[in-house]
């Protein structure tokens, strides 16, 4: 172990090929290069990278089933706490969570568990996903909205414990954020419709196009005779900076950028019907992982140029440093300390320009990061023909607007206590719904840990109705 | 899967489809719509719901094909289905419950203005209509306008009948003459409801007219139909679609309906070769 300080390296595609193909930027392990890296992990007797896992993978565990050489078995044993492996496998930013408290990182790199959960999930894939036998059907039937990461963890858990879940999603096909915004490149959409089926396999009921607050309200399906219900519908509306020129054509919010080209395949246009408009020089307002996936694809999509755009500094950026690196290695051009002021447009009102300013760092902030201060006159014109504004969302307003007895934040946040429980009865709330713009990972542990709140509410709600002169109980 | 139980050929290029919906026709209301996919690479239009039918579960859309999928939607038959439905989407209009309201429909506008006419004249309040089109063979749902109005003008731009003139001429002449509304309703190409609500501007008349911006999801998730309204950006999907005449920006709205305009030549281009079907 010693004599392998630093992780096993994943083969990536090459930078110059991969940016002009969506196929995935990093190949994943091999057999070989997987149990390299399991033998790695030093099996600590108490693991502490599991309380970085919010759905509390059994880490050292798999990994040693990865280092025996059984690897199919691995995919099983993450699959007893995560329904999802093969997606976490790619897009968590282990950094952040696992790896983060792995013992092996205080000395040298820590084990790179999302590498090996991508492996052993990967594998199972390949081989044939066998799904866990039903468990008895309890009593209680419940309603999921929304068929993203919080939704699916949600519906998958309270499915292995027997309960009859219906998942309602607004658009065409289920996976949330996994399949319209994060790239094919990342997260290639097979894998999100495969890890999909698995949950569906567990026995959940998907139900595409129905959109919660609208073509039913949550009301509607207390009616319709489900216990309880979990808001999961994720990322709303798109920010953007309310500077002059932000409505000319050329200028998108990141979401559209992002579901134009993921979720309806506008880099295939016109063999699918939905176009884009990609531009020569493309700017990508922002630093976070949406940016960097708006920033790869507009090069792949066939922009000459592409460039994030950023007020604060390199070490500010909220993005993972291994898509800041992707990018960099694709060319994307970094402008840090620089903030657009306006967005000039020619006489036929196209984006002909960014107009931004410098910025310098000040004191902290509320989020810790030093507050990026503006430098007088410093204005200058960045030539670009397309604008992309990755500022985050703030929550969809239809469910709250539309559910009586439902409180939200004034930024639109739902308000929910520590299981997820909101202000209604019966009724819970996890993911980007909840926390604004976060992860895939934090939105599947708020589903997780509602899906176990769920199951005592309704062991409660059935067992004083088994005991009390059987009527069904209502919400 | 949404089956087509009956279709109207209106005129040469716009189509009339009763759709099974059932749990959009449950719950729409005038002024909303819904998103439409015709098949699995297709496009997620936006098609304002023309009337609904609560107790056959149907919807009915009306449009004019004008791109690629409302072309291949106009080469569906009855008995043929639609891949996605989805809806109701949009605010509901908020309709006058009392008083005198001109309902304005110009071309293909008089299928959004129509559901907004029956529920006036149902809940009672007079309703003043005008619809019209460049000439008579293209000028459509007059009979279902006539029904629903206390009094229907007709007008078309080459005089092939009715009034010899645009819908918003009609409107200044009515007001010339000294009738008076509550409320105007103006939908139609931007170009005219831009022109009702300059007619309505000077005399205080509050005007609404219903945009139909490109969207993608139709939920306010991606900002595409972002519009101006009263100096403020609004998201038509989810604000809308129905606004304020006097407030909206209509130089930015032509300007950002044109955005995809050299697409849609090139989808429409392959259409031959596809035979416009999926």
């Amino acid at each position: 172990m010693a004599s392998r300080p630093g992780k096993v390296k994943m083969p990536t595609q090459p930078a110059a090929e991969r940016v002009r193909n969506f196929q995935e930027v990093a190949l994943g392990f091999d057999a070989g290069l997987a149990q390299q890296e399991a033998v790695r992990c030093i099996q600590c007797k108490k693991p502490v990278c599991i309380q970085g896992c919010p759905v509390n993978v059994k880490i050292p565990e798999f990994i040693q089933l990865i280092a025996d050489g059984d690897f199919s078995g691995a995919a099983r044993l993450i699959k007893e706490t995560n329904n999802l492996p093969a997606i976490c496998g790619r897009v968590c930013p282990q950094e952040e969570q696992c790896e983060k408290y792995c013992v092996l990182g205080k000395r040298f790199e820590p084990v790179a568990i999302g590498r090996l959960e991508r492996f052993a999930a990967d594998w199972e894939l390949k081989e044939g996903v066998t799904p866990p036998a039903r468990p008895e059907r309890k009593p209680g039937k419940v309603a999921v909205v929304g068929a993203g990461p919080a939704g699916l963890t949600c519906a998958g858990d309270l499915a292995r414990r027997g309960y009859e879940v219906t998942m309602f999603e607004a658009l065409h096909a289920p996976g949330g954020v996994l399949i319209y915004g994060i790239p094919e490149f990342r997260l290639p959409k097979a894998i999100v419709q495969a890890e999909v089926e698995y949950v569906l396999s567990l026995g959940v009921q998907l139900v595409t196009n129905v959109i919660v607050g609208r073509t039913l309200t949550v009301e509607d399906l207390f009616q319709d005779g489900y216990d309880a219900v979990f808001l999961g519908t994720g990322a709303g509306l798109p920010k953007f900076m309310n500077i002059p020129g932000e409505n000319l054509n050329g200028v998108y919010s990141a979401n559209e950028w992002l579901t134009r080209t993921n979720l309806m395949k506008a880099y295939q246009f016109p063999s699918w019907d939905t176009p884009i408009k990609v531009g020569q020089r493309v700017a990508v307002v922002g630093g976070g992982n949406v940016a960097m996936d708006a920033v790869r694809c507009a090069l792949r999509l066939g922009a000459a140029e592409a460039t994030i755009v950023y007020r604060r500094s390199r070490q500010e950026m909220p993005a993972r440093a291994e898509e800041v690196d992707h990018a960099e290695h694709e060319q994307v051009q970094f402008k840090f300390l620089c903030n657009p002021t306006r967005v000039l447009g020619n006489e036929r009102g196209w984006v002909e320009g960014l107009e931004c300013i410098c910025m310098e760092l000040g004191e902290p902030d509320a989020s810790g990061r030093r507050r990026p201060v503006e430098v007088k006159g410093s204005e200058f014109v960045l030539d670009v023909d397309t604008v992309v504004m990755a500022l985050g969302t703030s929550p969809n307003p239809i469910v709250a607007q539309t559910t009586p007895g439902l409180s939200a934040h004034r930024w639109g946040g739902l308000v929910v206590d520590g299981t997820g429980l909101t202000s209604k009865a019966g009724v819970w709330a996890g993911g980007d719904a909840v926390t604004g713009s976060a992860t895939v990972i934090l939105a599947m542990g708020a589903g997780k840990t509602a899906a176990e709140a769920m199951v005592k509410y309704l062991e409660e709600k059935y067992r004083t109705w088994n005991g009390g002169g059987g009527h069904r109980p209502t919400p | 899967m949404h089956r087509i139980v009956e279709k109207q050929v209106l005129t040469p290029v716009t189509k009339l489809l009763v759709v099974d919906a059932p749990l959009v026709a449950r719950r729409c209301e005038p002024g909303q719509f819904v998103i439409v996919r015709v098949a699995e690479a297709g496009e997620r239009i936006p098609l304002t719901i023309a009337d609904f039918q609560r107790s056959a579960g149907t919807v009915t859309l009306v449009f004019q094909e004008v791109g690629y999928t409302t072309q291949v939607l106009g080469t569906k038959e009855e008995g043929d289905f639609i891949l996605d439905v989805v809806g109701p989407l949009g605010v509901p209009a908020e309709l006058l419950a009392e008083g005198r309201v001109a309902c304005i429909g110009g071309g293909v506008g008089v299928a959004p203005v129509y559901p907004k006419a029956k529920a006036l004249y149902q809940s009672g309040v007079e309703v003043v209509s005008i619809i019209g089109a460049r000439s008579h063979d293209l000028l459509i749902m007059e009979d279902m306008m006539q029904a629903v109005s206390h009094q229907l003008h007709v007008c078309t731009d080459d005089g092939s009948s009715g009034y010899h003139g645009f819908v918003t001429a009609k409107l200044q002449q009515l007001l010339e003459a000294g009738e008076k509304f509550d409320e105007v309703i103006a939908v139609g190409p931007l170009l005219m409801m831009r022109a009702a609500a300059e007619v309505t501007r000077s005399r205080g008349i509050k005007t609404l007219v219903s945009l139909n911006s490109i969207m993608v999801d139709g939920t306010g998730m991606c900002g595409a139909c972002r519009v101006t309204v009263g100096g403020k950006t609004q998201f038509c999907c989810v604000d809308g679609p129905m606004f304020d005449g006097h407030q909206v920006d209509f130089a930015e709205a032509v300007r950002r309906s044109l955005m995809y305009q050299e697409e849609e030549k090139t989808a429409l281009l392959q259409c031959g070769c596809r035979g416009g079907s999926e």
